[in-house]
């Protein structure tokens, strides 16, 4: 061990010692100034007998996840710091008991090899070792490293650490509400809680770790969606001294199976409640509350989350049965509402084309957008059998028996977006997606087709639907609006169809501006 | 001859104990290792006593004497100053002195000539000191200690002084006592000299601790050498121990 000895103060120049020396040192017998000695000692017998680190530790343990690579700073934080860091020299120095009596001059890092888990420190340290009389001396410590698994990572590596689940359901064969959901609790942040986001059948379940962080997101998906709530908990332990109980909550939350599109058959009872509407109408628009239409009359009506539930039905057919039909002549009867037209159309179906001459005169709430020669998706309900018992009570009843329409226009149908050489034209913009945890079974193959189906229909939507781009993000995609441009449209009536499908570029957002707000997400690009 | 002694695992022999040409006070201890070693040295030179001041056992620092006299605290009581003064030779005075500073061991260092003692000290209490113990009174500090008793010891043939004494300070002292001082230390480098040993013309006892270096320091300024071993008694200290026994 090496000693110094602070030279100002202890140390005799050798010259002057003959003439000054006042006093044996007590130890060796050398003559020293006894005005200036500490003790009665000289400085040599001083540097072999006193030691200022008698009190402090010259070994110790260091605690570090091996996981996450930090290191415990007792008692229980755990703590960010590389090899040779201040940080980790402030961790060592606090580590060391009896350091703190003594003033440190100075401490650093002496190399090891990172492999011997070994961290060696270097200490100088000052203290007083007699009256007037300051030692200054310098010591090696060394540290072990040991691992300990930090409480985080001990929860990552444990299944059902879990509090709270909500499990959000809807019973529909497509995804479609899924993904406008997922864009709406992207937008809103509402997911930041969540510790496990797992997809299952006919829905997603988000795990929490806290049950009133599982009743924000419930809240937040009431203000957004028509759901259904109901809660149930199961005890884990209960300490009857204390009479405190810990449990396990468990939010099934329903959604109304009506879906934006879809054509309902409302039970004549209903349909007598909601304002008298016929009872063969289209879901336009879901939010809080199931928003209905009838097309031949514009009568619109709102159809509750609560009434719902006290007769649930089933739709009577959705977005998979639409059918393409084309507008052969177009003629608007006045009745307005909102962005609705009552008009008078002829239609045919448009693989009817060129096989037979079948018509159909229809009246539909599409004059404002369609236009002779324009194709629209609709349900054909001339020919089809619906196992619905409605529909059935509907086509029994005196009153409504005679209206139900041959079709059910729902929206225009813009051709695929197909370039010239059958590729998928790029959009140039894009939607950020969850991170989630599939379930243990890999989906088939025709699973994961639906569901990219169902995204590239979602998508589409999106575009042809300005009122529901409303609440979302969506983000400029740098890449496709170049290839976009570059690639010259060679169809011409692909050119003239699109036009309503363009999203103005000024709507979109910049990925880079909202980078500081969504970092954590974790982007996936479909 | 200076010999290593401890009271009790205490090394500060001059709290225990007070030793002078003609008598030497020694505190009751629990066992009779440290009276045995005066008795071994002193045993029919002089007259050992065994005593305590005031119901203590620290006589050294509460009495101070030297070969004519004694002076003992005002809180002595009247059994131990007739116990006193049945145990030592009719020739010494006993005094009681009533005096603020009743640790007279640490205020008063005298030996059969003169006195130092603490600067604070009364006038009365200093002519009783000329009196009792006939010697010249000087008010003096030790390296600006005011305790002299405690940081010098003193016989008729020399001093030893608080080790951080000065040259210039040695002088002075030394011109006033008129004999050789050193400054040194005791009991491994303690400063307490005056605490830590006491010493008469032809012995010294020192703690348990001290070094050789300090036992040589002592035994030559004390003049305690070979030629000063009881052997030499009808010799060099023939006249001391002449003048002791009258």
């Amino acid at each position: 061990m090496a000693m110094e000895i602070d030279s100002g103060t202890v140390a005799l120049p050798a010259t002057r010692a003959s003439t000054q020396a006042t006093i044996l040192c007590y130890n060796c017998g050398a003559p020293i100034d006894g005005t200036q000695a500490a003790g009665a000692l000289c400085s040599d017998c001083l540097k072999l007998t006193v030691d200022i680190t008698a009190g402090i530790e010259r070994d110790g343990i260091l605690y570090m996840c091996r996981d996450c690579d930090r290191w415990l700073s007792p008692p229980s934080q755990y703590v960010v710091a590389t090899l040779e860091s201040r940080e980790l020299l402030a961790l060592c120095l606090r580590k060391l008991r009896g350091l703190n009596k003594s003033r440190i001059i100075d401490a650093s890092f002496i190399w090891t090899e990172p492999h011997s888990r070994r961290i060696k420190l270097k200490i100088t340290v000052q203290q007083e070792a007699f009256q007037g009389t300051i030692l200054q001396q310098t010591f090696d410590v060394e540290f072990v490293q040991q691992y300990r698994q930090c409480p985080d990572c001990q929860k990552s590596y444990t299944h059902n650490t879990w509090r709270a689940v909500v499990q959000v359901r809807q019973k529909v064969p497509h995804k479609r509400t899924f993904l406008y959901l997922e864009q709406l609790i992207l937008k809103q942040g509402a997911h930041k809680e969540t510790i496990n986001i797992k997809e299952v059948q006919n829905g997603i379940d988000f795990y929490f770790s806290q049950r009133n962080h599982a009743e924000k997101f419930i809240d937040f998906l009431t203000s957004v969606s028509p759901v259904r709530t109901k809660k149930s908990q199961e005890l884990i332990s209960m300490d009857i001294h204390t009479s405190s109980a810990s449990y396990k909550f468990s939010y099934a939350c329903e959604l109304v199976p009506i879906c934006k599109d879809d054509l309902v058959a409302l039970p004549p009872k209903l349909a007598k409640t909601l304002g008298n509407i016929s009872p063969l109408t289209l879901c336009y628009r879901v939010g809080t509350a199931v928003n209905l239409l009838d097309p031949n009359t514009l009568q619109i009506s709102d159809l509750s989350t609560p009434i719902y539930w006290r007769t649930p039905f089933a739709p009577l057919a959705d977005v998979q049965s639409l059918v393409e039909f084309v507008i052969m002549d177009i003629e608007p009867l006045g009745p307005q509402k909102g962005r609705f037209v009552l008009a008078e159309a002829t239609v045919a179906r448009a693989s009817d084309l060129g096989v037979n001459d079948t018509t159909y005169n229809i009246r539909t709430h599409l004059g404002a957008v369609l236009h002779a020669g324009d194709s629209a998706m609709g349900y054909h309900l001339t020919g089809a059998q619906y196992n619905n018992d409605n529909f059935e009570a509907l086509q029994a009843s005196k009153q409504y028996g005679g209206t139900i329409p041959d079709v059910v226009l729902v929206k225009k149908h813009y051709a695929a977006r197909r370039k010239h050489g059958g590729g998928v034209k790029a959009r140039n913009w894009k939607l950020k997606r969850m991170a989630r945890e599939e379930s243990e079974m890999k989906p088939r193959k025709q699973d994961a087709e639906r569901e990219a189906v169902d995204y590239e229909q979602f998508l589409r939507d999106l575009e042809a639907d300005s009122e529901l781009r409303e609440g979302l993000k969506l983000y400029r995609d740098g890449d496709a609006a170049v290839g976009a441009k570059g690639g010259m449209e060679v169809d011409g009536d692909d050119e003239d169809e699109d036009e309503g499908l363009e999203i103005p570029m000024e709507q979109l957002i910049d990925e880079m501006e909202d980078v500081g707000l969504e970092d954590g997400d974790v982007e996936e690009e479909v | 001859m200076a010999v290593r002694a401890s009271f009790e695992n205490s090394n500060e022999v001059g709290v225990f104990a007070t030793l002078t040409n003609s008598y030497s006070l020694v505190a009751v201890g629990a066992s009779e290792n440290f009276y045995s070693v005066f008795e071994a040295e002193l045993q029919d030179v002089i007259p050992i006593c065994h005593c305590t001041i005031a119901g203590t056992r620290i006589v050294g620092r509460l009495t101070a004497g030297n070969r004519k006299g004694l002076l003992v605290p005002t809180s002595t009581t009247d059994q131990e100053l007739q116990h006193l003064r049945n145990s030592i030779p009719d020739s010494v005075k006993i005094q009681r002195i009533e005096e603020r500073l009743s640790a007279l061991g640490n205020v008063i260092c005298a030996n059969d000539h003169v006195a130092l003692v603490h600067p604070d000290l009364e006038r009365e209490t200093e002519e009783i000191i000329a009196d009792v113990l006939g010697v010249e009174v000087f008010r003096q500090t030790i390296a600006d200690n005011v305790l002299t008793g405690s940081y010098m010891a003193l016989s008729n043939q020399g001093g030893i002084v608080h080790p951080r004494t000065s040259i210039q300070d040695q002088d002075e002292l030394s011109s006033l006592l008129q004999v050789p001082l050193v400054a040194g230390s005791v009991n491994r480098g303690s400063p307490v000299v005056g605490a830590g040993m006491v010493v008469n013309d032809w012995m010294a006892v020192t703690g348990l601790d001290t070094t050789a270096t300090e036992l040589s320091v002592v035994e030559s300024v004390f003049k305690l050498g070979e030629g000063m071993a009881p052997g030499a008694i009808n010799t060099t200290n023939k006249e001391t121990m002449v003048e002791s026994f009258y």
